[in-house]
């Protein structure tokens, strides 16, 4: 079984008049448990619609969208919070963290809205995910105090808590510069490791390099959509960046003695 | 989402702008503190005019001389001088349902003792008039039946008169002159304190009526009968036959309006309460209009607050919280500001109130029951302005809230 399907899935924009934006043009994406995509594409491709859809933010126009087996077409608006809550974790571009929170409450906040199922100690849960994102430290800190890697690794946590099926992540190293993008990146691999399916949507082809599978949308259209053979690690990409700048940074002290 | 983690969402964002949600609760602070000073106020009043009344007697009925009409002109209330001796003696005689009577004839007089002089009230009474305004003696003796019937020229002083004339030292047995016409002081009476009307019930001098009215007025006339029921259930019962036995005196044919007036205790009593029912009308329109403005001010910042956290709603609704949700946490902020603008208001009424009392000398009541109704009216404040902006908050597209800057 997958856990995403999506059957020729079409959605059109009325933007009033006469006027209609076909943002997808019948999309049929399969993806399973486990997997880490890559979906990349200019600005108007319709890849932040197909976002959207996937996570039960949108309804298509036409289309059947599958989600674990769930048929998500008919579900209501509580219905989708709740698939929302349950298994999607969302990673945005903007961080968006809850400002003047904790970085922990903001873990919690997941958990306090879940109401499929009791939760005994939502702390202990956010703590568990702060951990697992390796920011033990950063717990009580409110987002102002965090640096950008930092609050998007507390989304990411965010994202964990709920143990969803999917995390969701919209351009998450939009705003972040290459050092910690790929930090960020190798929390996602680490992650995809552990056997939980990412599904990202970037521009930058350095990113996408990071997942295991690409998939090209231009126009509403699928074009491309293929297994990458050879997963950069972004980890060993951290260990090589840290190694040159050891030695400029050594480079740099000679010149000075000299 | 529990309570606990609405209600600290809740404080966590009044708190963030303190200053702001201040000015917004000002207009419930100053209706709440008004309505809290004023109604404490207006009950410390009203609840020692009611006291008052009740101290001018028990089952008391006062008749008045009526209006004179000259050819449809009104010379007002008292101008016609038709309760006389006759009348007195008659209703002493037929009536039935009294416990007293009294005339009572007013006459005014320099009182002169000693070196000292003072200015004053002489009333003439009956024996029973002690009875009649549930008054009472604090040294030496009322007047007696003898003294009425052989007109003597005794004097009973009131508190203050007594002060006056005679300070620290014992007026009974003293002499006195009133318009040069000597007294002797029989007794002085307990002290009473002012009436409704703010006047000082102890300055006076109380005389047999007969010697007041032979000596100090017409023999006649009598400006008013004070007469004392047998029971309060028999008021009405003693009022009635009052009126009959005096347009029977006074011949007045059916149909023909009467030329004096019954007043009863109860009719003071109903015009206190209802002025005191002016003033709550009057308070309660008061706290309705800053209420009103208050809530508004309320719904224009909850309105702001929105607009200001749209993104955070936006990821509120992403990471799975239904409009339930987003509707709970506005509307319980709202109620929360205004609960709290009540909270003020409370106290600062209350203060304000006590300050007031201690200006001018009056107590203050302050109601629990006024006090909860404050505090909750301004939270239903809360729910009814703040559900419009929480609707608006719990409606929002989450792809929409989520992009907006």
């Amino acid at each position: 079984m997958h856990t995403i399907d999506l059957q020729n899935i079409t959605k059109v924009y009325d933007m009033g008049g006469d006027v209609e934006v076909h943002a997808l043009r019948g999309v049929n994406l399969q993806i399973k448990k486990g997997e880490f995509v890559a979906i990349m594409g200019a600005s108007g491709s319709g890849k932040s619609t197909l976002m959207n859809m996937i996570g039960c933010l949108d309804s298509p126009t036409r289309g059947d969208y599958y989600l674990d087996g769930v048929y998500v077409n008919t579900l209501d608006k509580h219905e989708l919070a709740d698939i929302r809550n349950k298994k999607i974790g969302f990673v945005f571009q903007g961080f968006n963290l809850i400002p003047r929170t904790t970085a922990l409450e903001n873990v919690e906040l997941p958990l306090l809205y879940n109401r499929t199922e009791r939760i005994k100690d939502p702390k202990k849960l956010a703590v568990e995910a702060l951990i697992r994102v390796g920011l033990k430290d950063r717990m009580d800190h409110e987002p102002n105090r965090l640096s950008g890697g930092q609050q998007q690794r507390v989304t990411i946590a965010r994202a964990l808590v709920n143990q969803p099926s999917i995390i969701l992540a919209d351009e998450p190293t939009g705003n972040l510069d290459s050092v910690t993008s790929i930090e960020v990146m190798s929390v996602f691999q680490e992650l995809n490791q552990e056997g939980i399916t990412i599904i990202l949507v970037t521009h930058e082809h350095d990113i996408a390099d990071y997942a295991k599978r690409i998939i090209m949308l231009r126009d509403g259209h699928i074009i491309k959509d293929e297994p990458i053979t050879n997963v950069r690690s972004a980890k060993d990409d951290l260990a090589a960046l840290q190694n040159e700048r050891n030695i400029r940074g050594l480079g740099e002290k000679e010149e000075m003695t000299l | 989402m529990k309570w606990k983690n609405l209600i600290k969402v809740a404080f966590k964002s009044i708190m963030k702008n303190r200053m702001r949600s201040l000015l917004t609760v000002l207009g419930i602070i100053i209706g709440v503190g008004a309505v809290i000073a004023l109604v404490s106020i207006g009950q410390g009043a009203s609840a020692s005019i009611e006291k008052q009344i009740s101290g001018l007697g028990s089952n008391l009925l006062m008749i008045f001389p009526g209006e004179r009409r000259t050819g449809g002109v009104s010379y007002g209330a008292q101008s016609h001088r038709s309760i006389t001796l006759d009348d007195y003696k008659r209703l002493e005689q037929e009536t039935t349902l009294l416990k007293g009577i009294s005339p009572m004839i007013r006459a005014g007089g320099q009182v002169i003792a000693g070196d000292k002089n003072w200015a004053t009230n002489v009333s003439g009474v009956s024996p029973s008039y002690l009875e009649i305004r549930d008054w009472g003696m604090d040294k030496g003796e009322f007047i007696t039946p003898r003294d009425v019937l052989s007109r003597r020229k005794v004097a009973v002083l009131g508190k203050t008169v007594a002060k006056e004339l005679f300070g620290d030292q014992d007026p009974v047995g003293q002499r006195i002159r009133i318009r040069n016409i000597p007294f002797v002081v029989n007794g002085v009476l307990k002290e009473r304190g002012q009436s409704v009307m703010g006047q000082d019930q102890d300055d006076v001098i109380l005389s047999p009526y007969t010697t007041v009215l032979y000596r100090m007025s017409d023999g006649q006339n009598i400006n008013t009968i004070m007469v004392s029921a047998i029971s309060i259930e028999k008021m009405d019962a003693a009022s009635e036959e009052i009126k009959s036995i005096l347009r029977s005196a006074h011949k007045i044919q059916p149909g023909e309006d009467d030329d004096f007036n019954i007043r009863s205790q109860t009719d003071i009593v109903e015009t206190a309460t209802s002025v005191t029912g002016i003033m709550t009308m009057v308070l309660s329109a008061i706290a309705g209009v800053s209420l009103l403005v208050g809530g508004i001010g309320i719904m224009n910042i909850m309105l702001v607050s929105v607009t200001e956290r749209t993104r955070e709603i936006g990821i509120r609704l992403a990471i799975g919280a239904r409009g339930g949700d987003i509707l709970i946490q506005f509307l319980i902020e709202a109620v929360i500001l205004s609960m709290l603008g009540g909270l003020i208001g409370i106290l600062s009424g209350i203060g304000i109130g006590k300050l007031i009392s201690n200006l001018i000398n009056i107590t203050t009541i302050v109601d629990p029951f006024i006090v909860f109704g404050a505090f909750f009216f301004s939270g239903a404040v809360g729910i009814f302005f703040g559900f419009y902006p929480a609707m608006k908050a719990s409606r929002l597209n989450p792809i929409d809230a989520l992009r907006y800057e």
